[in-house]
């Protein structure tokens, strides 16, 4: 089970500490941005999901979301 | 401005009075199959029902039409505004709405919003807030900021708003020709809505039609109607090629048969969006056109996010220099993959499909400019 990583673009700045935590996933932009390996939405592989955990409490400005598959989100409107 | 003759939402007195329709109002909306008309398609009653599971909704008519060759909601809001306020009306009873409002930019169309209020006893009482004239002000997120009392700037959210809007509450936003179309539905029955327009797409929708035409203006039509015969009633030159079909995050299409509808544009990578549709004057090189819209579009960005701050600017200029040929279009391939789904709104992605689609249609007109040529006249 994968689980869906997503980033508040209006609070991300480019700190990159995510890219060091979780290099499998995410990448730099030119600007410096995050940015998946994959383009779409970012699926955090079951392996990495604790990596991703934390890169998602230590984000200074808490830019990042896991989405657990456990709670899916409700059908968009 | 000009309106067809044959026209429901455009004439000037609503067609009697308002109806009360509660709860039923959302099936017949299911029945009818409308869906939203301020440019992302979706289905009108699967909002209204998912903001019935949640308690003292918001309803929101979103006037506030950012795009600069759309006139179609400042027209519908000064023809008709009862038509706009009934369908509110309707949809805050179908949803149990305890607070409504009315999003437009203040000027004329708000002046008769507030006028028309002052003849109105709405069961839920209706505020007017104003639009402030930019590109993405209509979006979801930022008319729900600007409803909020903070700055209309889109925002970060990973729940819809009919189930978290205005300040958590389910939110139903719709765009005021939605709503208008709503308020018809609700008198005439989802059959008559069916009558005209095609079966998965059905009903008739706003166009603003643009550019190269001797009558420019605000058209009803039946969704599906041939781009040409659009055309026609505007009394486009016959020497127009090119047309732009859902503004300026829109693509192109060439001037012929195509349907304007989802399925028909899908060809073509859009949708008739919000209704725009601009013919290209046969003098108008699409380079320049583009590099200027692109520019536009950069300066746009609420600057709220990284790729987008960043990224749409360096797009606007690698087009200029594409335009200039200066620049390969290898460079746009790159960088709009770099923007692609990477903003709180999609404004990015809306100027990704529009420059993708420039490369695609005018792959000639891109060569001709490599090799310092240009169809329509000299390079700058």
């Amino acid at each position: 089970m994968t689980a869906r990583l997503h980033i508040d673009w209006t609070a991300c700045d480019g700190r990159g500490l995510c890219v060091e935590l979780l290099p499998e996933v995410l990448g730099r932009d030119p600007w410096g941005y995050p940015i998946p390996h994959t383009p779409g939405p970012i699926q955090v592989p079951e392996n990495l999901i604790r990596h991703a955990e934390k890169a998602a409490t230590l984000c200074p400005l808490l830019a990042l979301r896991l989405q657990h598959p456990a709670h899916p989100p409700a059908a968009a409107a | 401005m000009t309106t067809s003759i044959d026209t429901d939402l455009l004439g000037a007195t609503p067609p009697g009075p308002m109806p009360s329709r509660g709860g039923d109002l959302i099936a017949d909306l299911a029945a009818a199959g409308l869906t939203g008309r301020g440019g992302a398609g979706f289905p009108a009653w699967r909002k209204a029902t998912t903001a019935l599971s949640g308690c003292e909704a918001v309803v929101i008519a979103n006037g506030a039409e950012g795009e600069p060759l759309s006139r179609k909601d400042a027209t519908l809001l000064l023809r008709n505004p009862h038509l706009v306020l009934d369908g509110l009306a309707l949809t805050a009873e179908a949803v149990n709405a305890t607070r409504a409002y009315v999003y437009v930019p203040a000027g004329p169309g708000a002046d008769t919003i507030t006028a028309a209020l002052a003849q109105r006893r709405d069961r839920v009482s209706v505020a007017v807030v104003h639009a402030p004239d930019r590109f993405v002000a209509g979006e979801e997120s930022a008319v729900i900021a600007a409803v909020e009392g903070r700055d209309a700037l889109p925002r970060f959210r990973t729940r819809p708003a009919a189930m978290s809007g205005v300040d958590g509450r389910p939110t139903v936003v719709h765009n005021v020709e939605t709503l208008a179309h709503i308020a018809m539905i609700a008198r005439n029955g989802p059959s008559w809505f069916r009558r005209t327009g095609t079966q998965d797409e059905p009903g008739t929708f706003l166009a603003t039609v643009s550019g190269s035409v001797a009558m420019p203006g605000v058209y009803e039509a039946p969704v599906g109607i041939p781009l040409d015969d659009l055309l026609a009633m505007a009394g486009a030159a016959p020497s127009v090629r090119s047309v732009l079909v859902g503004g300026y995050h829109g693509v192109w299409v060439p001037a012929g048969p195509a349907p304007l509808s989802r399925a028909g544009l899908a060809p073509y990578g859009g949708s008739p969006g919000a209704g725009i549709v601009h013919a290209l004057p046969a003098g108008r090189c699409p380079l320049r056109f583009a590099a200027e819209t692109t520019r536009y579009l950069a300066e746009q960005s609420a600057g709220k996010c990284g790729p987008c701050l960043n990224g749409l600017p360096a797009i606007a200029a690698t087009m200029t220099a594409l335009a200039a040929g200066r620049a390969e279009a290898r460079r746009l391939d790159w960088l709009t993959g770099l923007v692609t789904g990477r903003g709180a709104c999609h404004h990015p992605d809306g100027t990704v499909r529009f420059v993708r689609s420039t490369l695609t249609t005018f792959t000639a007109e891109v060569d001709a400019h490599r090799h310092g040529h240009c169809t329509t006249g000299v390079i700058a």
